[in-house]
Parts: structure tokens; C-alpha cells; sequence
């Protein structure tokens, strides 16, 4: 479990999370944020269901794709931290009904 | 759409920063993109945000070198977009989402700076929550002042020790180090010590760091020949194997570290001719002296051209920026030549120490290569040793070709985490070169976008299009 090395004062965020309302440590991305919120998994895989959390951090590993305000796929690790912004854990195939075809 | 850049610059690395700045100095128009939010990339992220002194103390001086190179590109008048994705890149052009709007750019001669990745660790279990690389903690310590206590690392090669070092430094407890390298590599590596030697400052780090982990007092198994993690829905246990045996410890975090290697993808994409690079055991771009690939409009600088780390990378940024500028004929042949010399001998000074690294650290075949058939190798589509193994024993040909015996490489990740390892493995089993067996084919797009992003890319265009129109009639 990723904890803040000290107390920054950086200050939190609300985010909605599966659809609670809750207060994230401010980072620089949404990652970091959800892993030092405890958030597990980001995942789960299409093809056995398995769970994931990032692995990379920086782009490639595509382990931390979550679903951010209705459109899924996205990299976690890519996104700014934004307020009220909607995250959905992603479980199996992406949904890309009517859901993901907009942004 | 935007007119025609002289130089489309992705990646706001040490080599992108300086190939920017150095193509400014030469007057070229210069549009650099970046996925990330600021620039640095991964060696100096967070390198234009306010310094703390204590993250300062933990993550050491290397840092002020990375500052420079910063001070001198924010001021060069390139046209930076950070938060851009590059999904496309061709000769006519490329395409990318910048801040979610969808947009082309051309590009007179595109340089790619995208760098390295970690190399996969395709042991069983490591697509567990819980293992994660090395240089990912790295990233949430450097940005987000996050880290775990009492994590095991796993691997070796540099990146492993120094993190394992500021861990230390930062008072955070590590269970453990498992050290991968082996013993064995110890006297190919001294034959290029002497070379090394040229460039004391790397080994003296290097020294410097390992003594403070083994006086540390933090429990250091050295010679690890296998690896691999269990649990149900998180990392639970680490087991290994040494000369004392099987073992196991109990841990929630790993973090894991092969060295690095370049990330190919968006290269490979552009169908430029790569190679085999049997010293450091990737593939890479073949590139001329100066950063040129196989394809004129195309070049490549920094790690994604081969290993050579951060000094290097920004040596190689601005020797590409030198060739760029007289490719477009801003430079004649007298200046390009007194001012890249000068470069080149620098960078052969700092890569003295490269092949001392690469045999020291070279990681064994079983590292490389899963020996338990139930290693995942593709995370994304969860295909295993044995699932590799036996299409190949079916016949299947090559990389390619396992993308239909198995779905390897098709799943979002398209091939990064498992491109290396696919090759190595179906090389293995055929018993043939790396060279030979190749690697996957990589297709546009090279990023996830939607059919909402493409179609704004062909609106966009079309507008374009109908501007045009409108003022020639």
C-alpha cells in the first residue's frame, strides 16, 4: 500500500468513484492518486477476469485502464487529476456501446 | 491542421528537449509533443515544478544537469504541447489528440524521443496487483511523494539499486533485495572496465550506492536465478531460488527491474529498418551517427535509438537537431561538421562506460525467456510460455503469426510488454537468430483513440479542405 512519504498540505480532491463521492490526495495524475487511496484493482482482464493495478506508470502497461467519465480505456496513469471527474472501475472488455463512441 | 514544421519533435526527454533547442538555435520551426503533462520525461519528470528541498536530498544531484537542459529549451521558442498523443506518424505527417481535440501536423522531418521502457519480467505471477516496476515506484516517489513500505526489490541494473538507494535515503523500510545478477557476468564485464574507467563518475555512483545498501543493514540475497509471485487477488508471497535453495518471503508490494530497453513502438510503426542488438538484448531503430533512420523524413534520438542514458540522450538530441537543420539546407557542410564534432566525441566519451553496464547486468536467459510454462508473457491477452510453446511446436513462424495462433500482443498494450520477450522466445524454441524471428507488425493507431478522435481528425481536415477551396475560387 502507497502511503505520502510526509504531509504536503497538497491538499485533496473530490472525485466520483463507482458512483461514491470520495476525497483523493491531490497528484499529478489519476494513478497515483487512486493508489494512494487504496483503489483495487483498476481492472480486470477481458480474457480470464484477472485483476490489475498499474504497473508502469508511465504509459505503456496498460494496466491501469479505467473508464473516466463514461468513455473507458483510459490510462489512468496519463490522466490529470480533475475535479468531480467520474471513474469506473473497468471490468473485462471495454464498453464501447454508445458510451465510449463520444467524448 | 497546422502549416508545415520543420521538425516535429515527440518526447520532452532530455533528447527532446535539446534536439528542440538546438534546432531553434538553427532557426528551424519546431513543434514538440509530449504525453505528458510537463515536460522532463521520465528521468526529469517534474523537473519544471517547484523544487523541495527534501525530495531534493532523497532523489540526489543528477537533477541539476536535467535543469539546464530545461532552462535552455523553455526559452528556445519551440512550440510546446504537452498532454498531446501521438497516435499516427507517417511522411506525410502526423496525427495526434492534443488536450482531447483531435490534429494533424506536418512535419518537414519528424524526431522521435519517446525513450526507454523497462524491460518485461515475464515471471510467473507478475501480472499480480502488487508487482510493479521499478522504475514505477521510482515515478510515484519522484511526483506524487508516494511510497510502500516494506517492498521487496527485484532484479538488477542500475535504475534497481538507485531507487533501492533512495528508498533508503527517504527512511522507508525495504524487506528485502533479490539480485538478479550473475556471478558469472562478473569477468565479461571486467574486460570493459578499463573503458569504463573513462568515465569514473558512473562507477563511483554506482559504488557509492551499493555499499550504502549493504552497510544499510536491509537483507540482500544475491544470485537469484528464478523468480516468481504468487497470491489470490494481490501479491502475497515472492519465491525465488539461489544456491541455498527455494525460498519464500511474504510482501505486498515488488518491485521489479531488468534494465531498459528502447521502446520501439511508434518507430516500428513507421516500418524504419530495426535491428537486434545483441549486447543490450533489444531491438532498436538502425540509425546513422547523426539519428537518421532508414526513412528520410524520420530520426531518432535518445534512448529510443538504443541505450545510452541521459547525458547521452541529450547529446543525441542535439546532434539530430545539427542534422536535421542541414538536411533542410539551414547549415552548410563546414558548420555542421565543426559543430557536431565536438558533440560526437562527448557522447563516445559518456557511452565508455555503456558496455561494462550492459555485461554486468545483463540479465540471464531465464529472465528473458520464462522456464515455467504458466509465465505469462502477454499480460493483455494472458497468453503463456506454453501457450507460445505450442504454437510454435504447431508451426507458427514468427510474431506475427502468433497474433493468430494465440492473440498475443492484440490486446491494448499492442505488443510493448510483450514484444521483446515473444521474440526471444520463439528465437529460443526455433532455434533461430532474434534477427530473424523478428518483431510484431505495429499498426495505426499506436495509442487507444476513439472513432469520436478520428473522425475529428477527418473534420478537421475537411474544414481545412473547404477553406482552401473557398480561397482559391
Amino acid at each position: 500500500m502507497f502511503r505520502p512519504l510526509d504531509v504536503t498540505g497538497d491538499g485533496a480532491v473530490s472525485i466520483e468513484v463507482e458512483g461514491q463521492s470520495r476525497l483523493v490526495p491531490m497528484a499529478p495524475n489519476l494513478a497515483a492518486a487512486l493508489l494512494s487511496a487504496g483503489f483495487s484493482p483498476f481492472r480486470t482482464t477481458p480474457a480470464g477476469a484477472a485483476p490489475r493495478q498499474p504497473y508502469c506508470m508511465m504509459g505503456v502497461c496498460f494496466d491501469c485502464l479505467v473508464e473516466i467519465d463514461g468513455v473507458p480505456n483510459r490510462q489512468a496513469c496519463l490522466e490529470s487529476l480533475r475535479e468531480g471527474m467520474r471513474v469506473r472501475r473497468q471490468r473485462g472488455a471495454a464498453d464501447i456501446g454508445e458510451k465510449g463512441g463520444t467524448r | 491542421m497546422s502549416g508545415t514544421v520543420d521538425l516535429a519533435i515527440i518526447g520532452a526527454g532530455p533528447a527532446g528537449m535539446s534536439a528542440a533547442y538546438h534546432a531553434r538555435t538553427h532557426g528551424l520551426s519546431v513543434v514538440l509533443l509530449d504525453e505528458q503533462p510537463t515536460p522532463g520525461g521520465q528521468v526529469y519528470r517534474g523537473i519544471a515544478t517547484a523544487r523541495d528541498p527534501r525530495l531534493d536530498a532523497i532523489l540526489g544531484k543528477d537533477y541539476a544537469f536535467g535543469e539546464e537542459i530545461y532552462r535552455r529549451f523553455a526559452a528556445c521558442g519551440a512550440d510546446y504541447r504537452p498532454g498531446s498523443t501521438v497516435w499516427r506518424i507517417g511522411a506525410e505527417g502526423l496525427s495526434l489528440i492534443s488536450t482531447g481535440r483531435s490534429d494533424d501536423l506536418l512535419a518537414r522531418r519528424t524526431l522521435v524521443a519517446t525513450g526507454a521502457m523497462e524491460r518485461p519480467f515475464p515471471a510467473k505471477g507478475w501480472t499480480l496487483p502488487g508487482v510493479m516496476t521499478a522504475g514505477a515506484a521510482q515515478i510515484l516517489l519522484k511526483t506524487s511523494r508516494l511510497v510502500a513500505e516494506d517492498a521487496v526489490f527485484i532484479g538488477c541494473g542500475p535504475l534497481l539499486y538507485l531507487v533501492a538507494y533512495q528508498y533508503l535515503k527517504a527512511g522507508v523500510a525495504i524487506r528485502a533485495i533479490l539480485d538478479t545478477a550473475p556471478r558469472e557476468n562478473l569477468l565479461p564485464a571486467a574486460a570493459c572496465l578499463p573503458g569504463a574507467l573513462r568515465q569514473p563518475g558512473y562507477i563511483a555512483k554506482g559504488l557509492r550506492m551499493i555499499a550504502a545498501l549493504r552497510l544499510s543493514g536491509i537483507r540482500i540475497h544475491r544470485n537469484i536465478r528464478s523468480v516468481s509471485f504468487s497470491g489470490k487477488d494481490r501479491l502475497d508471497t515472492v519465491h525465488w531460488r539461489d544456491k541455498a535453495g527455494e525460498q519464500t518471503l511474504e510482501c505486498t508490494e515488488a518491485f521489479v527491474h531488468q534494465g531498459v530497453i528502447p521502446n520501439v513502438n511508434m518507430t516500428m510503426s513507421t516500418g524504419c529498418r530495426h535491428v537486434w542488438d545483441e549486447g543490450q538484448l533489444c531491438w532498436r531503430p538502425e540509425l546513422d551517427a547523426f539519428g537518421r533512420t532508414s526513412h528520410e523524413w524520420l530520426m531518432v534520438a535518445g534512448d529510443g535509438g538504443g541505450i545510452g542514458g541521459a547525458r547521452s540522450a541529450a547529446l543525441s538530441g542535439a546532434i539530430a537537431a545539427l542534422a536535421a537543420a542541414r538536411d533542410l539546407g539551414r547549415l552548410d557542410a563546414g558548420a555542421f561538421e565543426s559543430e557536431s564534432a565536438p558533440l560526437l566525441a562527448a557522447r563516445r566519451r559518456d557511452l565508455a562506460v555503456r558496455p561494462f553496464l550492459d555485461r554486468l547486468y545483463r540479465p540471464l536467459p531465464g529472465f528473458r525467456v520464462p522456464e515455467d510454462e504458466e509465465a505469462v508473457i502477454c499480460r493483455c491477452e494472458e497468453v503463456t510460455c506454453g501457450d507460445v510453446a505450442r504454437a510454435v511446436g504447431e508451426g507458427c513462424p514468427g510474431p506475427n503469426q502468433l497474433k493468430s495462433f494465440t492473440r498475443a500482443g492484440m490486446g491494448p498494450c499492442q505488443g510493448r510488454l510483450c514484444g521483446h520477450t515473444v521474440t526471444e522466445t520463439i528465437a529460443r524454441l526455433s532455434g533461430r537468430a532474434p534477427q530473424e524471428v523478428g518483431y510484431y507488425r505495429i499498426r495505426t493507431p499506436i495509442k487507444p483513440v476513439t472513432v469520436g478522435d478520428i473522425a475529428g481528425r477527418t473534420e478537421n481536415a475537411e474544414q481545412g479542405a473547404e477553406h482552401e477551396q473557398a480561397a482559391a475560387h
